[in-house]
């Protein structure tokens, strides 16, 4: 197979985008009535309430390269997908594509709840631009896959959502085409189904270009050999997926930093919060040690106390935790340092927030808990997609 | 095997192709589409009967219940018609019939394209498939309508020509008629619900300028509104056709038949270069 010409090219595309819908509306009249009496549109310019959603965006992919496309939400990804698409037009640049689009922005499109899944497989495939030959063809392995066999001849209406989703998946995965189009969508369905999409997604991106949104930023580390940053229009290209996302997640961490939750019963106070590398440097690393230390006051009547850490990913999954030893930490009456070292951290590179609760030995109660308090940023080798790095020999 | 592979290119440049550039293109797109209109159109329509009990009923009932209102009136002397030279329940039924044949052509598009907001801006498919989808639909709906103009033709012991088939040809007129109109209005109907509660207006009072319940007037200056209304000529000569098989106005009915297609040709692309104008302000 040549991987000469490129499936997929984009050349200095612009598209711009209007804030109110009265003014969409009328410029949507306005550029529809120029359209029609033959005149050029203007669309290199901006008009009131209009703004760029996507800025001078320019790449090419071919056969076997996927591309994902990341970036905060209203970055202007869809936007990029469904110019790429053929739906919206650019306002400047040109886009060309080669080859059979298969676009999986929009699962199930066109089902009528009213009919069956069977005639629902017809209508929704032909929509997708497959011929009723093609779905004849595939019948069979799109219910054998979506897993509805008993109800085939079931109104679509009384399917659970994630039956149509599988469906919707199913009669999509039979497109064969040479550029996908995939907006996110696998974040549905149950754990086992999911599994079965992706090896769906792989069989096809062995033959194919293919375009990948998601927040998801393992699946994008695991399939994308390339990646498109988009922030406000604007787009950054990386031929190195990890790099990529890693200066997402700064970007990101720019645009949002969260205060955290804190709650406290005034038994306990929690001042001076730090997280450290080795001593001396504040940077930490994967691998090097690790310390967080703070100072505790703890109220006359509380004799020792119980301080949890945990930190935590980026989706707020709990990934490591850690325990002081009961009735380690005694109330002395004054303001102490309390600390915790780890000679190597595991974590692998990436950003994570750290949760802290202190509870009171006596009785069990909890007299703190400061939820992401306060996020850090593990530095090492490029990310993995892992959270955790083993620490360890090769040997030969 | 990159040269075989159909290329599609995207550029801002909104320069209208030369005319045979957009035959072919419109051809091109048709036969792209015939497919997926017809499993729309079969979708609708299924979708469409089997959440109703009356089902087709709702063909039937009512044209025939305008006519009756119609026929009530004018057997009490309420409303003083001129003489018409079929029986006039006859003539009314058939009327109202004919009408709704060309009301229900007229919402059609607007109707279909509308319902397809979503799939719109999701998916790229052929635009043709939507009018392909509202013709055929049109024509189903016409299809059952014929059957009450035969039960009334048989009713009322109209003799029978061969000529009365050639209504049928009218009727497709009359729906293309309407298909025009409707797509000419879609776009902008899409982008604001204003259009969809204009067309309930716009046909009440078009069918009291239509000679729908009544014969054509012959007094300036109603007479002169009926004639610019495009709807009669077709509409009469295909009440004419259905209960006698022949026009007593050829030349007209037949200038009417080509400024239709015309018509019809230019409301498809006006729909052609606006569908994607309107569709980027349904994502926005």
């Amino acid at each position: 197979m040549s991987a000469g010409e490129p499936l997929v090219k984009v050349e200095d595309v612009s598209k711009k985008f209007c804030r109110d819908l009265k003014h969409s509306l009328w410029y949507g009249v306005h550029d529809l009535t120029r359209a029609l009496v033959g005149h050029d549109r203007n669309r290199g310019e901006l008009r009131k309430d209009e703004f760029w959603a996507i800025r001078e965006v320019s790449f090419e992919l071919r056969r076997g390269e996927c591309l994902g496309l990341i970036g905060p939400n209203g970055a202007g990804k869809s936007t990029l997908l469904k110019m790429l698409n053929g739906i919206l037009t650019p306002d400047k640049g040109k886009i060309t594509m080669r080859g059979r689009v298969g676009a999986l922005i929009e699962l199930g499109a066109g089902f009528n709840p009213i009919l069956s899944g069977r005639e629902n497989i017809y209508v929704n495939g032909s929509i997708l631009g497959l011929s009723k030959r093609e779905i004849d063809r595939k019948f069979d392995a799109i219910v054998d896959f979506a897993e509805i066999e008993e109800f085939l001849n079931t109104p679509v209406q009384s399917y659970s959502s994630g039956m149509k989703v599988r469906l919707g998946f199913a009669i999509a995965a039979q497109l064969e085409p040479d550029v996908l189009l995939l907006d996110e969508i696998l974040a549905v369905g149950d754990a086992g189904f999911r599994a079965k999409c992706y090896d769906a997604i792989y069989s096809i991106l062995r033959n194919a270009t293919v375009i990948f949104v998601s927040h998801n930023m393992g699946s994008i580390n695991r399939m994308c050999n390339a990646v498109l940053l988009l922030e406000k229009g604007n787009a950054r290209f990386f031929t190195n997926p990890a790099e990529g996302i890693t200066t997402y997640f700064d970007v990101a961490d720019r645009s949002r930093a969260t205060g955290g939750m804190r709650y406290s019963d005034g038994q306990a106070l929690i001042e001076n919060l730090q997280i450290k590398g080795r001593t001396g440097m504040e940077d930490i690393y994967c691998g090097k040690p690790f310390e967080v230390s703070f100072e505790l006051w703890l109220s006359p009547k509380i004799r020792s106390a119980t301080v949890t850490l945990t930190i935590l990913s980026r989706d707020q999954v709990p990934l490591a935790f850690t325990r002081s030893e009961k009735g380690r930490i005694m109330n002395t009456g004054r303001r102490e340092t309390v600390r915790f070292l780890s000679s190597q951290l595991t974590l692998s590179p990436e950003r994570y927030s750290l949760s802290i609760t202190v509870f009171n030995d006596d009785k069990m109660e909890q007299l703190l808990w400061y939820f992401n308090v306060a996020s850090f940023l593990v530095k090492g080798e490029l990310y993995s997609g892992a959270p955790v790095t083993l620490l360890g020999e090769w040997k030969l | 095997m990159h040269s075989n592979l159909p290329v599609a290119v995207y550029t801002p440049d909104s320069r209208q192709p030369m005319f045979t550039q957009v035959l072919k293109e419109i051809w091109r797109d048709l036969k792209a589409s015939r497919e997926l209109a017809w499993r729309l159109m079969v979708r609708d329509i299924r979708a469409h009967y089997r959440q109703s009990l009356l089902g087709i009923g709702w063909s039937f009932i009512p044209p025939l219940v305008t006519a009756l209102i119609f026929i009530v009136l004018h057997s009490r002397k309420i409303i003083a018609l001129n003489e018409t030279s079929l029986p006039y329940p006859v003539f009314a039924i058939v009327g109202t019939v004919l009408w709704h044949i060309f009301v229900y052509s007229l919402t059609v598009p607007l109707k279909v394209v509308g319902e397809s907001k979503p799939l719109l801006c999701k998916i790229n498919f052929p635009k043709e498939a939507l009018i392909l989808s509202s013709f055929g639909q049109a024509l189903f709906n016409l299809g059952i309508k014929v059957v009450i103009l035969v039960l009334t033709v048989i009713l009322f012991k109209i003799p029978l020509t061969w000529g009365m088939l050639l209504s049928l040809v009218a009727m497709v007129l009359l729906i293309l008629l309407g298909i025009a109109v409707g797509l000419l209005f879609t776009p902008l109907g899409i982008l604001y619900t204003d259009i969809a509660q204009g067309f309930t207006i716009l046909t009440t009072l078009w069918f009291f300028i239509t000679p729908v319940v009544y014969p054509p007037p012959v007094e300036f200056p109603l007479s002169l509104v009926v004639m610019l209304n495009p709807v009669t000529p077709i509409l009469v000569g295909a009440r004419e056709l259905a209960t006698g098989g022949v026009v007593h106005n050829p030349i007209l009915f037949c200038v009417m038949s080509i400024v239709i297609l015309l018509f019809l040709f230019m409301a498809w692309i006006v729909f052609r270069v606006s569908m994607p104008i309107v569709v980027e302000r349904l994502s926005a």
